[in-house]
């Protein structure tokens, strides 16, 4: 007893809420791999949490619903349901019988509890494998103003996802993408955030504007996008903490397909003049612009290896749109595409290891993923049109838009699990195109 | 003037309408094109201005089409140009925008460069006709402008196209 309330007040002493390195699982325990868990999904209790201030019960039942969606919605857990409990929760601190669980088989078991005091909200939590009869990890605890109540239930779900897979987290992230409405031939257009699961939904920007591609920074304060302000597309930066945009284009030039270096201080981007299109490499602190390819072919589409030293990118100059790497200061480039086909919209993996694109053949979209030197190809969706994959946090699953044929069809974010399974519908509050996932917040 | 208005159909015919295939009547009608209102008003009633941007976009034709992922100009569009080219140089003075556009069979940010190539390759193509540089500028708006909707090669062909702007002339 003593020691978990030892380890609660760690929890909270160092901030609680950074996912812990990718550790891989604890030993002789339920912790299993992605791979066997999207095959059969792993059962889980998730008991209400329990109220510890009076007027908490709403909320601690809304912080549940936070943590059971999340868990729920990577298709790895099924929640035994709370019908089929034997006990019922009313104190966090009682010891856990797991005789309760083990005979309507949960094989994890999840408890919490939920305190509120003036403008502030603290969630804690445990975690149990009860057939080995042990608890996985130390208790947690997260807290903070009230107004962030749906980020503590992110955090324990992060924690909990860990935990089972071995993998980091991905729950408490925001998306950046284009909000759109209006007709087909007419759509308006704005950049807009929401929390990974679709909650806290805004505008950024006006809807008289023509806007596309954002990209979140790596510290997750500051939008990079395309804009037609001034006319013509230029590149933007947009800071979140205030709304101001200021351009970054080039006078006279077309600039477009911005997109950040791992450390912030740089971005690459297409530079267009005339018929022609090039990688350029801005330096935000010091304006210095350098023109990273000098081809007569389309170079776009550029995203950085997470240690920065590689773009990989998209390119026309073998005579169609085909997907290659260079050194991140610009030089020869390799192939990496070779299967039927156009590629673009190249995206390096935050692990390092894969390559996620669109791929267009047969006149079929489709997201793929691909190991950094071209080979296992895997493609994970197919539609009429599927494009702009973006990585979680913890590079397991993809989100990206799809847009249905025809007059009526409208675009959406979907997300899918990098071994093709869990296809699922991002809930937005319009039609919704070019999504961006942050890092895991602070 | 009754000479002068059916040689005009016939541009129209040539320019736009002819690059549809027969599903003319379910395809509605973009502004400026053969079948605006203001178009049907021009060839039935009042004769247009020659001088004027109805003119240009009516008569003449203000677009040209691309096949799918190409960007070279077709005998056809380099005929529209040499007529778009000898109003510009009878209209001297006029700031004249070029804009580029794909259909939605690509991704978006290579889409915004194809469109790019297709309004530069117009660009250079009215310089050549000696329309001075300093009049023209491009922009590219890649697949984000579709004047038609549908998804098929009936709707992406008036898709894939560059459009010319002329500013400053009088309306019709």
């Amino acid at each position: 007893m003593r020691a978990i309330l030892l380890a609660l007040a760690l929890g909270l002493a160092v901030g609680a809420g950074q996912a812990p390195a990718q550790s891989g699982c604890a030993p002789d325990t339920i912790c299993g791999t992605i791979e066997d868990f999207s095959v059969k999904p792993l059962p889980i209790a998730l008991p209400l949490f329990v109220a510890e201030t009076p007027d908490a019960e709403q909320l601690a039942a809304d912080i549940t619903a936070v943590v059971t969606a999340d868990l729920l919605s990577t298709g790895l857990f099924r929640e035994v349901p709370r019908s089929a409990h034997i006990a019922t929760r009313t104190q966090f601190d009682a010891p856990v019988q797991f005789s309760n669980w083990t005979p309507i088989n949960a094989e994890a078991l999840v408890i919490g509890a939920v305190s509120q005091q003036g403008g502030r909200v603290e969630v804690k939590f445990r975690l149990f494998d009860t057939f080995n009869g042990r608890e996985l990890g130390e208790g947690q605890r997260f807290g903070g103003s009230a107004g962030n109540w749906r980020r503590f239930g992110h955090k324990v779900a992060d924690q909990v996802y860990a935990r089972l897979t071995g993998e980091g987290g991905y729950f408490d992230s925001r998306i950046v993408f284009v909000s759109e409405s209006g007709p087909k031939n007419a759509r308006r257009k704005q950049i807009a955030i929401m929390d990974q699961d679709g909650a806290n939904a805004r505008n950024l920007t006006q809807p008289g504007t023509l806007v596309l591609s954002p990209r979140f920074s790596p510290d997750g304060n500051r939008v990079i996008f395309t804009t037609y302000a001034s006319g013509r597309p230029q590149v933007a930066l947009l800071e979140l903490a205030t709304g101001q945009v200021s351009a970054l284009g080039v006078l006279d030039g077309v600039s477009f397909a911005p997109r950040f270096s791992p450390d912030g201080r740089k971005i690459v981007y297409s530079q267009g003049a005339g018929a022609n299109t090039d990688l350029f490499e801005l330096d935000l602190n010091t304006g210095q612009r350098r023109q990273l390819t000098q081809t007569s072919a389309i170079e776009t589409a550029p995203s950085y290896s997470p240690d920065g030293s590689q773009i990989v990118f998209e390119s026309d100059r073998g005579g169609s749109q085909q997907l290659y790497i260079m050194s991140a200061s610009g030089g020869e480039a390799r192939r990496i595409s070779f299967g039927q086909g156009r590629y673009g919209t190249p995206v390096w993996s935050p692990r390092g290891d894969l390559v996620a694109f669109t791929k267009m053949v047969g006149g079929r979209f489709h997201i793929g993923v691909m190991k950094t030197d071209g080979s296992q190809e895997r493609l994970l969706t197919a539609s009429f049109l599927d494009e702009g994959p973006t990585w979680a946090p913890n590079g397991r699953v993809l989100m990206f838009f799809r847009e249905p044929p025809g007059a009526s069809g409208a675009p959406g974010l979907y997300s899918v699990d990098i071994t093709g399974r869990n296809l699922r519908r991002v809930p937005t509050p319009a039609f919704a195109s070019d999504p961006s996932w942050s890092r895991l917040l602070p | 003037m009754r000479k002068q208005l059916l040689a005009a159909c016939a541009v129209v015919l040539l320019a736009s309408a002819c690059a549809r295939d027969d599903g003319l009547g379910d395809v509605p009608g973009g502004p400026g094109s053969a079948l605006d209102p203001a178009a049907q008003g021009g060839l039935s009633g009042g004769q247009l201005d020659p001088t004027s941007t109805a003119y240009f976009t009516q008569v003449i034709g203000d677009r040209v089409f691309f096949l799918v992922d190409q960007s070279s100009l077709t005998p056809q569009a380099m005929s529209t140009l040499d007529q778009q080219a000898q109003w510009m140089l009878s209209n001297p003075g006029l700031p004249v925008t070029i804009e580029g556009h794909a259909d939605e069979q690509g991704t978006r940010e290579y889409n915004i460069a194809l469109s790019a190539r297709r309004a530069s390759a117009v660009r250079n193509y009215l310089v050549t006709k000696g329309v001075p540089d300093s009049r023209l500028s491009t922009v590219p708006f890649g697949k984000e402008r579709p004047v038609e909707v549908c998804s098929e090669e009936r709707c992406w062909s008036q898709n894939r196209r560059a459009v010319t702007v002329v500013t400053g002339a009088p309306g019709s």
